[in-house]
């Protein structure tokens, strides 16, 4: 019997599994997929925003401005690239610009946000000289910062793991049953009791609540695409850049560096069936480019590298869903969780403590727990440290993503976490190896080759991504025939 | 350890072994090949069909017995191969790589030569739409993974594009077993080279599609259905000429990108159409000492060609090396001109011209009864006759130097005009 049962693994998961790591409680959390951060939190804007977006007195607008707090003290202790960077809302020549840009400051300080202020033409092109210099004025937010969302939530994971939570993967929860001091909670990988169910289901966070018969939580999921560019177009983008929304309210195609040095272009916005959409099509792309241009009007596209879309997990009611569910005593909704939810996200984990507490849950720190991390980034190292590194292990000498400069080592290290990468999207999540400009075209091979090797599997299992994404259909000259 | 070489070479495919060779020949003591993979010979290795070799050797190899012939030749005249070992960077004639068995480690060279080939375009940099499942890979990654991995990676399969390594995968997949159904191109013409055609689709009935690309790919975890449509003169797709292809595999034949991030970085001059590093009549890049060669420079169609080039650099760079830096003489620009889509070299300096120098390039549409001018100003120079030219296949002048020599202002110009001119 667990205290604390979660459902799902992506930032919000992630970031609750390891809040409550740090308390005498037993706690699991079910994964429906095969890695975690395998949602939304792989496929968003990577923004940790500065919070003047958000509705005074919304829990949203409290919970991004703790949030980005909190991340900075995460990011430093887990080892996690996070990098503050301000935020420039840009307004053209037009009145409705100028005042939305006055409105967004005004909600900025009613919302707390240090150091949020309008700036000139003048000032805005000398603090970000990449802008489009039609620009009249632009709200200015230096707070903000960019991160690395899969790390972020594999290191809360990961260091949630190392001090005792249970982590269950391919385990999409079916039926969550409500005894009179338990749940019973059962999933493709297994059945299990838990005195309390916290649904951090992300985009699929309406159906799980529907389990426990909550049936007045409505999903909406909107998708919207992105472009990556090359890192040779990283220099011309040193902050995060977002026009006006246009007349629907949409925020507007973001252009924002990205930690590992590319420049990321979107999202766009319009609505989908679930979370599973997130095809590309050319006519939405061709948007983020000329919108990615009327930023910065400096960027080449001609360096893209790979376009993505993500889903927002909206639900109907404008803010965060979070409290204990009236009609389920003990179910814990940390559901809606939109934009700013990767903000907000270690704050959250902060209101299902209160929640618990409420609830009667004792938070004891637990005598021993290990609140820190460290990778070892090959690429980063000084020299010296290289040589030191590969005479001790001589794999980090081998490197495997000659794009991004990863080792052998570090792939061989990650396999070897508290949470093991058993597929070749799950590697570049952790060591970058196939993020760069070739696509895993020339380590793809290799990694598999590792993976098969490091976790005692045939290369025939190992998948790309999730279940069915399989590479290899039969070895060359097998006695099997196939109709074709 | 200290090393110290003559000519180090960063890359031993083909265009790495034969520099390095011809290095050896022409005088250079110490010649060192730097290659990433586990053995010398580049993507040769895994291109186990024939056709390599008719020019240099005058017989029909497969890429392995290429490879291994400049292996053996590399050996036999003393070049040293560190294998299983990656460049890091170049700065000025110092060259630092990593490996398992040798650590961090500096290289000087008296001269550089930058061999390190070219990568295939990916869907990303194409931004094929769609959705996101697996089964989806380039030409070369499916090479890789049938010849050298000995895995099958699809049943029915979709091609798009029609480079040659496209191509060649069309008759390997289909000679395993597999259904190529279609092969999709973009443009009016292939990119691949017309033996490739005939022999990898025709003979097989693969339907080569032209004018055509790729709207859709559909399912959620491996491919399952492609949509193909026809393009108008603009290259966008025509509605209502859709055909939809039930595949688990696609695969990308969209073009190759020279692999020049070490020399970017280095900070050594590009040409922004080659991709490559802006070079002169011997192969030496605007960094004096530096040399470049190989699908590194301009992607080329045929090994032999690399070969060739490969060999004119590794000379100069041995003649660098021995203090004999190239005798500049005048300096000439080489501008595109009608249907030129780029010249190697860029530039040349008639001081070092020799009897000849060769111009390779490449040519933006199919075209038959054309003649190839080299001109300065008003004033043609030379031409050439060509009964038959295309964008797949690499054309080759040798301009006498005696000619260039009379050049009076400071550029010339190759273009490609009708016969009747």
């Amino acid at each position: 019997m667990y205290d604390v049962l979660i459902v799902g693994c992506g930032i919000v998961g992630a970031a609750t599994a390891y809040h409550l790591s740090k308390y005498d409680l037993s706690v699991c959390v079910c994964e429906r997929y095969n890695d975690v951060a395998n949602g939304c939190t792989k496929a968003n804007t990577a923004i940790l925003h500065a919070g003047f977006d958000c509705p005074p007195g919304s829990m949203e607008a409290r919970l991004n401005l703790r949030g980005i707090q909190l991340a900075k003290e995460i990011c430093e202790k887990l080892d996690v690239e996070r990098i503050q960077m301000p935020t420039f809302i840009i307004a053209y020549d037009s009145e409705h610009e100028l005042n939305y840009i006055q409105e967004l400051y005004q909600r900025g300080i009613a919302n707390g946000v240090p150091g949020v202020r309008i700036v000139d033409h003048d000032e805005a092109l000398r603090l970000e000289p990449g802008l489009n210099p039609a620009v009249k004025a632009a709200l200015y937010a230096p707070e903000s910062a960019i991160v690395n969302p899969w790390e972020y939530c594999i290191a809360m994971a990961e260091t949630a793991v190392r001090n005792g939570v249970d982590i269950k993967l391919n385990s999409k929860v079916t039926a969550i049953e409500k005894k009179d001091d338990h749940f019973v909670v059962t999933t493709a990988s297994g059945v299990y009791e838990a005195k309390h169910v916290i649904n951090a289901g992300g985009g699929w966070s309406a159906q799980v609540y529907q389990l426990v018969g909550g049936n007045d939580l409505y999903q909406t999921n909107f998708a919207g695409q992105y472009y990556i560019l090359d890192k040779c177009e990283g220099h011309k983008v040193h902050s995060v850049i977002f026009p006006c929304p246009d007349e629907h309210g949409f925020k507007g195609v973001c252009v924002t560096p990205t930690v590992h040095g590319n420049v990321l272009i979107g999202p766009d916005c319009y609505e989908v069936p679930d979370g599973d959409h997130v095809g590309t099509d050319p006519a939405t792309l061709e948007t983020l480019k000329h919108e990615g241009h009327r930023s910065v009007p400096a960027l080449d596209f001609r360096e893209v590298i790979h376009e993505y879309a993500g889903v927002r997990p909206n639900t109907q009611i404008p803010d965060f869903v979070i409290g204990e569910s009236p009609i389920c005593p003990g179910f814990i909704n940390l559901a809606g969780i939109k934009s700013p939810g990767l903000s907000s996200a270690p704050a959250i984990a902060e209101e299902a403590e209160v929640i618990l507490r409420g609830l009667g849950v004792e938070f004891k720190p637990k005598a021993e727990y290990v609140d820190s991390r460290k990778r070892i980034k090959f690429r980063e190292l000084s020299d010296e440290d290289k040589r030191a590194l590969i005479a001790k292990d001589p794999r980090y000498g081998r490197v495997i993503c000659r794009c991004e400069t990863i080792t052998e080592g570090e792939i061989v290290e990650a396999i070897h976490r508290p949470i093991a990468p058993t597929t070749i999207d799950a590697i570049k999540r952790r060591c970058n190896a196939g993020m760069g400009r070739c696509q895993g075209g020339f380590c793809g091979p290799r990694v598999h080759e590792i993976l098969a090797r490091e976790l005692g599997v045939s290369p025939r299992d190992i998948l790309i991504d999730e279940q069915g994404t399989y590479i290899i259909t039969s070895a060359i000259k097998e006695e099997a025939a196939y109709e074709v | 350890m200290k090393y110290e070489y003559d000519v180090v070479v960063v890359g031993g495919g083909p265009a790495g072994l034969a520099a390095a060779c011809a290095a050896k020949e022409n005088g250079a003591e110490k010649v060192l090949v730097v290659e990433r993979d586990k053995s010398a010979g580049g993507i040769l290795n895994q291109c186990i069909h024939n056709g390599f070799g008719l020019h240099y050797f005058k017989e029909e190899l497969s890429g392995p017995e290429y490879a291994a012939r400049f292996i053996k030749m590399a050996k036999d005249c003393g070049v040293e191969i560190m294998l299983d070992t990656m460049v890091l960077s170049l700065d000025g004639h110092t060259v630092t790589a990593c490996s398992a068995e040798y650590g961090l480690i500096q290289i000087e060279g008296k001269a550089v030569v930058l061999a390190m080939g070219c990568r295939e375009r990916t869907r990303g940099a194409v931004a094929i739409p769609g959705d996101r499942p697996s089964g989806i890979y380039t030409a070369g990654t499916a090479q890789r993974y049938l010849n050298i991995e000995g895995w099958m990676v699809g049943r029915r399969v979709v091609i798009l594009g029609s480079g040659d390594i496209g191509l060649i995968m069309a008759r390997r997949m289909t000679l395993e077993g597999a259904k190529v159904l279609a092969c999709v191109e973009l443009m009016p013409y292939s990119g691949g080279l017309n033996r490739n055609i005939v022999q990898c689709l025709q003979d097989y009935d693969i339907p080569l599609y032209l004018s055509h690309t790729i709207t859709n790919i559909e399912g959620l975890n491996r491919v399952e259905k492609v949509t193909v449509a026809k393009v108008g003169p603009d290259r966008k797709p025509i509605p209502g000429t859709e055909m939809v292809f039930d595949c688990d595999t696609v695969l990308l034949s969209v073009g190759l990108i020279p692999e020049n991030e070490l020399t970017r970085k280095a900070g050594i001059a590009m040409d922004g159409r080659t991709k490559g590093a802006v070079v002169y009549e011997n192969m030496e890049t605007e960094e004096p000492g530096v040399f470049s060669c190989g699908n590194v420079v301009h992607v080329h169609d045929l090994v032999d060609f690399v070969t060739a080039e490969s060999q004119r650099a590794g000379k100069a760079a041995a003649e660098y090396a021995a203090g004999k830096a190239a005798n500049g003489g005048k300096e000439i620009a080489v501008v595109n001109g009608d249907h030129v889509t780029y010249t190697v070299p860029q530039r040349i300096r008639t001081g070092n011209a020799g009897k000849t120098v060769d111009i390779s390039f490449r040519v933006n549409a199919i075209m038959s009864d054309r003649l190839i001018t080299v001109t300065d100003g008003d004033t043609v120079l030379c031409k050439y006759k060509r009964e038959h030219m295309a964008p797949g296949e690499m054309e080759h002048i040798a301009v006498p130097a005696v000619l260039l020599e009379k050049v009076s202002g400071g550029e010339i110009k190759v273009s490609v005009v009708p016969q009747e001119v």
